[in-house]
């Protein structure tokens, strides 16, 4: 899923005060944690209150689309939430919902309410969400018994770990795991520690030519 | 193409010692430059750091050709952690046609630990990669396949950690490091020479040098800083007892001894092929450090 936090209040206010009627719409899709019509709720009680405090009076509709990364079926939903009256939409969704919505209303300001942090999974038992994937477009799994240097290495080293690894954590942070003290222990439980000797070039960046860009 | 001479001493035999220095931040290189004329004749080598924890500093490579300037051998760190692969080739074209062909190939300290911490990390290549690039470049292509024009010939190294709690993970890293061609290592600064050994009865079977880090403590509040901040350092409480059992301002004087000693007892145990000795900041006392572990200047580089 794609984890997202919540930008300040202050920088949303900034976004939305110069218009009256917005809209708000959350995302039922795989964003994490949840960003649906109940938190889209929330934020508008709490723009209500900061914009009290500015002086400000909105007019919100609430609502929420199934995934706004899918243009089509945000399309069609949008036709029934944005009539003339709206000046301004807010969303809740990723990255790329304020772009689906930039696209298909040209003339309407789209606002992000999110800041996109990373492609993760939740550890229920930590209670957490956790980075657990790059987009690197290289996927080197198959070698490193499931667990990605990628996105869980702070350097995202491909021949073992770096100098710094202690008791099995991350030198830039004691709290985090050393991928690479996982990815052995693993390999060793599988007594396949053999798929580390081979020397694995520098990454091909060219993987995913940025923009990304596909024809599925 | 003639080997550097540290090459030569490196194939000699001989109880070898080098040090380093940190450039300056700024351009006002004076005091480096004090400390080379001071170093030069009493090592073998002289490295000079890259962006140490990752703080911007005067680059490695100018400080190699000051080294060169003042008649001594350098040692260039290259890391991995601010020039992608285009850069690292081209710092390495630039060192080899100003006669620096020593090279440590390091991976670099994270982004993190520094003094800019919103810049992009690059690691396009790490110290393994790093080491395997340069060889490449000795066959006479860059990394892309196209021909280089002119011979290239280093004499590369890496660091190895032989004090980490989990050594597997590392002695995996360090034999990586020897297949893709390093010749010496210098190791993570050492403080308990029982890991030392150990780590030497398994790293004999390879064909590599290897210099014990030897790292300059000044005061126990300098080794406990060392211990919480430093990626990859453990300074052992007894000898942070020991720097704190003297009285206020003569901690760095116990600090030498302490380096003294340990590089003594490597030299007359033959633990290993010699010493990479780490002042931090106080290169000026290495000719000390030397003389008290009774390893005089180098009478070859003197003449």
């Amino acid at each position: 899923m794609i984890v997202t936090t919540q930008k300040p209040l202050d920088e949303i206010l900034d976004f939305v005060s110069p218009y009256k009627n917005i809209l708000i719409v959350g995302c039922d899709g795989c964003t994490q944690p949840p960003r649906g019509i109940r938190e889209a709720g929330t934020l508008s009680q709490l723009l209500d209150l900061g914009g009290k405090l500015r002086n400000k009076e909105f007019e919100f509709k609430v609502n929420t689309l199934v995934k706004q990364c899918d243009s089509h079926l945000t399309a069609v939903a949008l036709k029934d939430m944005i009539d003339d009256d709206v000046e301004a939409v807010l969303t809740l969704a990723c990255g790329l919902g304020p772009q689906t919505i930039a696209i298909l209303y040209p003339e309407l300001p789209v606002f992000p309410a999110q800041n996109t942090v990373f492609i993760g999974s939740e550890e229920r038992e930590a209670g957490t969400l956790e980075e657990r994937c790059a987009a690197c477009g290289d996927c080197v799994l198959g070698l490193t018994g499931g667990i990605c240097p990628v996105s869980r290495c702070a350097k995202s080293l491909l021949n073992g770990p770096c100098g710094g690894s202690q008791n099995g954590k991350c030198e830039i942070d004691p709290n985090k795991d050393c991928a690479w003290a996982l990815i052995i222990e693993r390999l060793e439980k599988l007594g396949r520690l053999q798929d580390l000797e081979a020397i694995q070039p520098p990454k091909d960046h060219q993987a995913v030519a940025r923009p990304g860009k596909i024809v599925p | 193409m003639a080997n550097s001479l540290f090459e030569e001493k490196l194939n000699s035999n001989e109880f070898l010692v080098t040090t380093e220095i940190g450039p300056p931040k700024g351009a006002d290189v004076s005091e480096m430059v004090h400390h080379i004329d001071l170093l030069k004749d009493n090592v073998d080598a002289i490295n000079i750091t890259d962006h140490q924890s990752s703080v911007m500093r005067f680059p490695s490579l100018g400080g190699c050709l000051l080294v060169k300037e003042r008649g001594g051998e350098p040692i260039l760190q290259v890391t991995c952690r601010d020039r992608n692969r285009l850069a690292l080739q081209a710092d390495l074209l630039l060192a080899y046609s100003r006669d620096i062909c020593n090279v440590l190939c390091l991976t670099g300290d994270s982004i993190d630990v520094g003094d800019h911490k919103e810049a992009k990390p690059v690691f396009d290549a790490d110290s393994v990669q790093l080491l395997r690039m340069i060889r490449t470049m000795e066959s006479g292509k860059d990394m892309s396949g196209e021909d280089l024009k002119g011979a290239l010939k280093f004499c590369i190294g890496a660091s190895v950690h032989p004090e980490a709690d989990f050594i597997e993970p590392q002695l995996i890293k360090f034999e990586k490091k020897v297949a893709a061609g390093a010749q010496f290592f210098q190791t993570q600064g050492i403080f308990d020479l029982a890991s030392l050994r150990r780590f030497m009865q398994y790293a004999s079977q390879f064909d590599v040098r290897i210099l014990a880090g030897i790292i300059v403590l000044a005061s126990a509040r300098m080794a406990r800083y060392m211990n919480d901040n430093v990626p990859g350092i453990i300074v052992s409480e007894a000898i942070i007892d020991e720097l704190a059992g003297v009285e206020k301002g003569k901690g760095l004087e116990k600090g030498i001894e302490i380096a003294a000693r340990l590089i003594k007892t490597i030299k007359e145990e033959n633990l290993c092929h010699g010493v990479h000795i780490m002042a931090v900041g106080n290169e000026r006392i290495v000719p000390e450090i030397l003389e008290q572990a009774k390893l005089p200047s180098m009478p070859t580089k003197a003449q």
